[in-house]
């Protein structure tokens, strides 16, 4: 049986045989709050076979790690990972409740916490501790990055937070951290997995993820129509980058959504992120900001993208690209 | 067969405007756009209302569209009508104006089973004000029924919601029992316009509109779980080196040779 103690506790999660590299930078902001709550750090993992990843998680930050091994978890279902948390939260009853941002946070968090009769804050930048009230301070953007806002759960309990991907840094790893790995059991009942999966179809991804991209080349409106996509393809072989898109260009279906950078679509941090005919509407510069250069090329001298871009210039596309694709290719080249 | 799909709606300052356009009110908390801009629905919710539709044109049925909010203005709420829905249900109330995801799960919900019986709900995935993205999955939990969340394609087919879900790299297609909660992407694509039919028609409807009282929740449904601490605009440092040149052409030469020169190149 578990003992009941303050705690924090990191839901982990697997991708492609994995932990998430989310999930060590959630530890080391549960590792903040503890410095100020003094609250123990727990990493809970679902899954199947789990006897991978409990030493990582230690010496990625956790005091304690709960494995929480189940045929039925082997794959991600809604309803049965929801039940599986909702139980371990029975037992633990923890503080405070970290998971990264994922496609899996933003599917099982906001059920969860109605479950737990908790309150979430999603996609924070920021988490603190009020050092007089020892409650969480949760700070996030909102109106689609325009602004940012900090909340607090002032009774509900977990406070629940998801955290976005590289918003927080993980500690260096120490395998020297010593842990406690317990195993616990939940009990699942297979006839509640109301959502099946019916098959995945994954896109063919050519080359390097926009997440993980060092260089990145979008496309907005402003190029006028899909087949100018291939200026925009050209500029990103010759600079060795990855082809981003507004989300207006995709709901257009100029191009695939998978290109989509924003705020629902990919976060990306380059060094260079290059815009091409993109206003610069707070959803898409909430999905590019953390670039450390941004460069824009729109005809209107008024768009916002210059207000968040370090070089620019304004004119059209079709005759500025082609000659700055030349230049870098002969400057890359050489 | 026919079927009944609720879609909830959510009147929101206009997510276009530019950035100059919001102030920070800091009484009450939130981000007012300038005078003269006006609000729109939730450009996902939109969405969810064009993924009824496409329903309804396969299968036929009905499209009962909810929103909750204060200060709505009938032309915007009115849209997902000329867009082809039903019936519209307003809940206004000012003792409703400080809900948080938890409270308006709770009017929504009840809202729901006042409406009546429903096969489908859908909804926008978040709200370009708060961007929370809960309410739909509360609203879910509260029914006891499945949500199935980030969609991109919606059917129906023998009792069960077929959905196309957006993952980072591909879809993932999953299928649930109804009734069920399903959560709609920008993926889905552009909404229809109203037709000119569909906004005289809607011009005829009277909503039906009700309050918090008329929904019989407890106190307890009505109390927010988390709180507002502070809004802010972060200062931000701009500084645009704008390229220029004899030609567009040059200035392009020119922006290379400068990230050459910064060794962002």
């Amino acid at each position: 049986m578990v003992t009941e103690s303050k705690s924090v506790l990191v839901v982990g999660e697997i991708a492609e045989g994995k932990l998430a590299p989310v999930v060590a930078e959630c530890l080391a902001a549960a590792r903040n709050i503890s410095a100020v709550s003094k609250e123990e750090v727990i990493a809970v993992l679902l899954g199947a076979d789990l006897d991978a990843f409990p030493q990582e998680l230690v010496a990625a930050g956790a005091d304690k790690v709960f494995l929480v091994e189940n045929a039925l978890l082997e794959n991600y279902q809604t309803d049965l990972y929801i039940s599986a948390l909702q139980q371990v939260c029975q037992q633990v009853k923890p503080d405070v409740l970290l998971m990264g941002q994922t496609v899996q946070a933003r599917d099982l968090l906001p059920r969860l916490a109605f479950r737990l009769g908790a309150g979430l804050a999603m996609d924070c930048l920021e988490l603190s501790v009020d050092a007089s009230t020892g409650v969480l301070k949760e700070t996030r953007p909102i109106y689609g990055g325009i602004a940012m806002a900090t909340f607090t759960c002032p009774s509900a309990r977990p406070q629940m937070a998801s955290i976005r991907p590289k918003a927080v840094s993980p500690m260096p790893p120490d395998p020297s951290r010593k842990g406690e790995i317990i195993s616990l059991e939940v009990n699942l009942d297979p006839s509640i997995a109301k959502v099946q999966v019916i098959e995945t179809i994954k896109q063919q991804a050519e080359g390097k993820r926009l997440e993980d991209a060092d260089v990145v080349i979008s496309g907005g409106r402003g190029l006028g129509g899909p087949e100018n996509f291939k200026y925009i393809e050209e500029l990103a072989t010759a600079l060795k980058g990855v082809v981003g898109a507004s989300r207006a260009v995709c709901d257009l279906g100029w191009i695939d959504p998978g290109h989509q950078v924003g705020l629902t679509g990919k976060v990306v941090t380059p060094s260079l992120y290059i815009a091409v005919g993109i206003s610069g509407a707070s959803q898409h510069m909430a999905g590019c900001s953390g670039a450390k250069v941004i460069v824009a090329i729109n005809k209107d001298p008024d768009a916002h993208i210059f207000k968040e871009a370090q070089y620019g210039i304004v004119g059209d596309w079709k005759q500025v690209l082609p000659s700055f694709t030349e230049m870098c290719k002969e400057l890359i080249g050489s | 067969m026919a079927i009944n799909t609720i879609v909830c709606v959510k009147q929101v300052p206009d997510s276009e405007a530019p950035a100059s356009a919001f102030r920070i009110d800091e009484k009450r908390m939130r981000l007012v756009t300038a005078q003269g801009i006006p609000p729109i629905i939730n450009m996902f919710d939109e969405q969810a209302v064009e993924a009824a539709l496409r329903i309804k044109d396969a299968q036929g049925g009905k499209i009962t569209v909810i929103s909750m909010g204060n200060n709505l203005v009938m032309d915007v709420v009115k849209k997902p009508l000329s867009m082809g829905s039903d019936e519209l249900v307003l809940i206004q109330d000012p003792d409703l104006e400080e809900s948080d995801s938890f409270v308006t799960a709770q009017v929504l919900a009840a809202a729901i089973r006042k409406v009546g019986t429903f096969d489908l709900v859908l909804c926008g995935r978040q709200a370009s004000d708060w961007d929370n993205a809960q309410v739909a999955s509360g609203i879910a939990e509260i029914l006891g029924i499945p949500c199935v969340t980030i969609a991109k394609a919606v059917e129906v087919s023998g009792g069960k919601v077929v959905v196309d879900r957006v993952l980072p790299d591909g879809v993932e297609r999953v299928e649930a029992p109804l009734p069920c909660v399903v959560t709609v992407s920008n993926e889905l694509g552009e909404p229809r316009y109203p037709t000119l039919r569909g906004i005289m028609a809607a011009g005829r409807k009277q909503p039906v509109v009700w309050k918090a009282a008329d929904l019989n929740l407890d106190p307890g449904m009505l109390t927010p779980r988390v709180r507002i601490e502070r809004v802010f605009i972060p200062v931000k440092e701009s500084h645009c080196e704008f390229i220029q040149g004899e030609t567009p052409a040059d200035a392009g030469r020119k922006l290379a040779l400068k990230l050459r020169e910064g060794k962002i190149l």
